[in-house]
């Protein structure tokens, strides 16, 4: 045979085809997913336990059995609590690792670096961080609470057994913003009345000035929407000044960074709060989570609190819709998602809402007590209603934004 | 008029520009062609430091301001417009307006040294705290929303001219970023070999005598300033649309990074810091997926060991070098001739 | 009539902690005019001092008066005969060299002792001003930075070595012809600067999170303080740090942090536009 370039095109072809076709005849190669969560910089307080989180919910899920038949693998990338870096790594997930679906965010900024470029290359994104709510993106399943979910139970239990007179200390930007207006909401329709609302950059360190103006303003009940290292220098001042237990205090993201394990007693007994999960549930299915999670990580398993576990519960709804699905094409996965998934975890049941892609999940009510919540009321599957108010993907499918939803 | 000195590395430069813009797209993976975008971008950012620092004196301790100003600008006009053609003159006038009014301000009133640098910080300081709070929904320009800390939502990538459906592909936008860098890159060649050029030199090295010459020493150091400032902006469009409009952008540390970039690079050439800066950026990111040193542990020993060692910056050191021995070599040479002459 | 004593109290307060934070760094400038950008991290290393002495059982107090100023204070003198004795003279490069070792103390603390956030609980109590509850601690620093201004200024007018440090700091040729050493003198000033920046991590300590990145919330400010105040000491950076703070505090009351902190910044282009060589250039020159 002469070795002419058309022949030896075809010969190199076909070797190159080889491991190709070799590769399709084991079936058990795993199935990739990617995590990109912050493991340093300023956010590995929020990112290390929702990793840890995810590790296992990989480990249960291939303890069954797999999926389909096939290991999960997961890709993990650090982006260093810098959105640069959310950017790059989402990209090289679904580019270059192609891989089934994309877990991870601590900061809506970081979500909303990631989401267009994952609905670009079709690579399905599930959220787990709690957040001010209004996503709307067929390609995005969010399974962390919304303010509608945890703020409208909390603010009648919080007024109830303070006052009427509400003084609002907010975080400045989306998350901020948007809970200090669906505070101003509930507050008013518990009959309440919001006498004060102050935002705060993140970087703020020194709150002398405001605990002075609160303490002229005498209002009944304080409510805190403060994020980060920076801010939790405010309930350090407010003991400091002696006023923590005369005014009593309510919190929509206190403890999400372990700030009741940072900070003394002394410096935040009694706030209350009101998540998707505590770990200080009494529950079975809890039990058996922090087990298995203590028997993986020893002496570094992490505290879990509500971002964490939504991470397990965001990879458990994932797999339900590859499994019913029976392959783990984007559209399929999507449209089996849609169908219903329920996912029965830690922290009570998960259901996914088809129409805006968010779960409605068991919020419970929670007091600080000695460094720890105690868990005092649970509400059964509250539903996602601030996202539900502006969002249909049933009947709009080609929506892709974030709406700023504005209570009233 | 372009003398050879100025010729050469333009089309030096034009013709490694051309090489990266066909070759680069066809050899790299899309995240690395991103990458490659991003570094490029910001390759032009310390591009317009080493022109008003380098070559004009000027030590603008807030320059992410204006990178910043020209990002922001960028969206807004993009969002506003619906089309990316109209917005990139806005990413260059915003910023370059803005230095031409802090310029005047701070040349003409006389302020040198450290205190020029402390009022630059400042400028990028109270921009960067102005942006962090415009979470609310009212803060918007038109229709775009600023969206303080979490960045502005919906950055519109760049499109073809004229054609806002069809965005442009990661490959033609590295060919556009690399094509700006390029042209950035022989302006200030040009400008700086012109008598406007040496004038910018002369007010560097000593003011007084140019001023005694006839230069009027706060206009050049006013247009030095707003030409570097247009710059900066360009490289801030080009970076919004490559990751993300956010207050990020006036950050210390951004303001910092450049700094690096330029000592590093060397005070003086134009080509250094953008090597510095794509080395640096590069390093950083390596280091920091590898996770055994803290990447600010890098940079901060690279920082002191520059200025101790190197206070030239490390490119002129390393070429200092390179001609150091090339002498040595020669006066070798011919010292041996010269032996074997005598015997 | 109360709510008066408040804000009085309250604007007191800030003057006396960005006076605090600002002390060492004028220290350093007024002196050697070398700008210290890593001030900053020293108030962090301050701070982590504090944290763990007290975490080993030392008493608060001295955590934060004995043991913060010394070990910032030897780590001072560390940085000054490796890196700034090279750099007299040369403002800018010491201004980039410092930024350089800011960052290198950033990561290594970073790296050493994590990201968590820690600190201490603020010690004493609370006071009761008609119905409301004023922090005791706050007060305290408040003294303690007064004594300190005080104390800075007896120094140099009043005391031989005030008067050599000086000199040393107008004329150091001429310091030197007369027999002063000045190697010593500066190595001297800039262990003490660095002494005063841990002094302020420490006592801040209990206000503020402890964590590897809090030294940019204070660097800019303080640097900002510092410059505007001009070539003295402490009359420079005193009246700086009173006039910024009572536009800030002002600002902050009427409207809300952000204005507040933006006014603050504002003022000090507005004093710098003025008066380019600092308030003690013009007004005050030549007082320590």
């Amino acid at each position: 045979m002469t070795l002419n370039r058309r022949t030896f095109l075809q010969s190199t072809a076909a070797t190159l085809a080889f491991p190709v076709a070799a590769r399709h005849a084991f079936a058990a190669d795993p199935i990739k997913i990617a995590g990109i969560l912050d493991q340093s910089g300023g956010l590995d307080i929020y990112g290390q336990p929702m990793l840890a989180c995810l590790e296992l919910a990989v480990d249960d899920l291939n303890a069954a059995g797999g999926l389909l038949g096939r290991p999960v693998q997961l890709v993990k990338y650090d982006p260093q609590s810098n959105v640069q870096y959310y950017t790059q790594f989402a990209t090289e997930a679904a580019v270059k690792e192609k891989v089934a679906a994309v877990f991870g965010n601590t900061t809506s900024a970081a979500r909303e670096a990631m989401r267009p470029l994952l609905r670009r290359y079709q690579t399905p994104y599930f959220s787990p961080a709690l957040y001010e709510g209004g996503v709307c993106d067929r390609n995005a399943f969010l399974t962390g609470s919304t303010p509608a979910q945890t703020i409208e139970r909390l603010m009648p239990y919080a007024l109830q057994h303070s006052g009427k007179k509400v003084y609002v200390i907010a975080a400045d930007y989306n998350y901020g913003q948007i809970s200090a207006d669906w505070i101003k909401k509930y507050t008013r329709s518990s009959g309440g009345e919001v006498i004060a609302t102050e935002f705060f950059p993140l970087d703020v360190t020194d709150f002398g000035t405001t605990i002075k103006k609160i303490q002229a303003a005498k209002p009944d009940l304080v409510v805190t929407v403060l994020v980060g290292g920076n801010h939790m220098s405010f309930y350090r001042q407010w003991a400091a000044a002696g006023m923590l237990g005369k005014i009593p205090m309510a919190s929509t993201c206190f403890g999400v960074g372990n700030e009741h394990k940072v900070l003394r007693p002394a410096e935040c007994e009694g706030i209350l709060t009101a998540y998707g999960y505590m770990q200080e549930l009494k529950t079975p299915e809890n039990a058996d989570f922090l087990n298995r999670l203590s028997a993986k990580f020893g002496d570094k398993t992490p505290y879990v609190n509500e971002m964490a576990a939504a991470t397990w519960y965001a990879a458990m709804h994932w797999a339900n819709g590859v499994k019913a699905a029976k392959t783990t094409d984007r559209m399929a996965v999507i449209k089996a998602l849609e169908a219903g998934s329920v996912v029965n975890g830690p922290g009570g049941k998960s259901t996914l809402d088809a129409a805006t892609h968010h779960c409605r999940m068991d919020v419970h009510l929670g007091q600080v007590k000695g460094g720890a919540f105690d868990v005092i009321q649970s509400f059964p599957q509250q539903p996602p209603s601030d996202t539900a108010a502006v969002c249909d993907l049933i009947k709009r499918p080609n929506e892709n934004r974030q709406y700023v939803i504005t209570a009233n | 008029m372009m003398t050879t000195s100025t010729k050469w590395p333009c089309v030096a430069a034009i013709g490694v520009g051309l090489a990266a813009a066909l070759l680069v797209p066809q050899m790299a993976e899309t995240h690395t062609l991103l990458n490659a975008t991003i570094y490029t971008s910001l390759a032009i950012y310390a591009l317009s430091m080493a022109l008003i620092w380098g070559y004009g004196g000027i030590l603008c301790f807030g320059q992410a301001a204006f990178f910043g100003l020209g990002a922001y600008a960028y969206a807004v006009a993009g969002i506003n417009f619906g089309d990316s053609t109209f917005a990139l003159p806005a990413a260059v006038l915003v910023p370059a307006l803005f230095a031409a009014v802090l310029g005047y301000f701070v040349f003409y009133g006389r302020l040198t040294d450290v205190y020029f640098s402390v009022i630059t910080l400042t400028v990028t300081l109270i921009l960067y705290k102005l942006a962090n709070s415009t979470a609310g929904e009212a803060y918007r320009i038109g229709e775009a929303r600023l969206g303080g800390f979490n960045g502005m939502p919906d950055t519109p990538p760049l499109n073809l001219p004229f054609d806002p459906a069809q965005p442009l592909t990661p490959a033609q936008g590295f060919a556009v970023t690399i094509a700006a860098l390029v042209a950035c890159y022989v302006l200030c060649k040009w400008i700086l070999s012109t008598p406007y050029g040496r004038a910018i030199v002369a007010v560097r090295e000593n003011e007084v005598r140019a001023e005694l010459l006839g230069h009027d020493a706060r206009f050049i150091k006013l247009t030095v300033f707003v030409i570097g400032a247009a710059i900066a902006g360009l490289s801030g469009m080009l970076f919004a649309t490559s990751v993300f409009v956010s207050p990020t952008v006036f950050s210390l540390a951004n303001a910092a990074q450049v700094l690096i970039w330029v000592v590093v690079g060397g005070i003086g050439t134009l080509v250094g810091p953008i090597l510095a800066c794509g080395l640096l950026q590069a390093l950083s990111a390596y280091l920091g997926k590898i996770g055994f040193i803290d990447p600010a542990v890098m940079l901060g020993l690279v920082l002191i060991g520059s200025v101790l060692l190197a206070p030239k910056g490390l490119l002129p050191m390393a070429c200092g070098g390179f001609t150091q021995a090339k002498r040595r070599l020669r006066n070798a040479r011919s010292a041996g001739l010269e032996r074997s002459h005598a015997s | 009539m109360e709510l008066l004593a408040l804000t009085l109290l309250q604007v007191l307060n800030s003057i006396a902690g960005l006076a605090l934070v600002s002390f060492g760094l004028a220290v350093i400038f007024g002196m050697m005019r070398v700008i210290n950008l890593a001030h900053g991290e020293f108030i962090m290393l301050g701070g982590f001092a504090t944290v763990f002495a007290h975490g080993m059982g030392v008493n608060i107090w001295i955590a934060m008066l004995v043991i913060s100023p010394l070990a910032v204070g030897a780590l001072g003198l560390v940085v000054e005969r490796l890196i700034i004795r090279h750099l007299y003279g040369r403002m800018i490069d010491t201004m980039l060299a410092t930024w350089g070792l800011s960052l290198l103390l950033i990561g290594l603390a970073t790296t050493f002792f994590g990201n968590r956030v820690m600190g201490v609980s603020a010690p004493l109590g609370s006071f009761a001003l008609g119905a409301y509850s004023v922090s005791w601690y706050e007060q305290v620093i408040l003294i303690i930075v007064c004594l300190l201004y005080a104390a800075g200024y007896a120094l140099l007018r009043f005391t031989r070595w005030g008067l050599m440090a000086r000199a040393t700091m107008q004329l150091p040729e001429m310091a030197a012809s007369l027999g002063v050493a000045r190697t010593r003198v500066f190595a001297t000033t800039f262990t003490v600067g660095a002494a005063l920046s841990g002094l302020a991590g420490g006592l801040l300590a209990p206000l503020a999170g402890v964590v590897p990145t809090m030294g940019a919330a204070y660097v800019a400010k303080a640097f900002i303080t510092v410059i505007t105040g001009g070539a003295s000491v402490v009359v420079g950076s005193g009246i700086s740090a009173t006039l910024l703070s009572v536009v800030g505090t002002g600002a902050t009351y009427l409207a809300n942090p952000v204005i507040g902190d933006v006014a603050l910044l504002a003022a000090a282009i507005v004093l710098l536009r003025l008066l380019p060589t600092g308030i003690t250039g013009r007004i005050f020159k030549g007082y320590p």
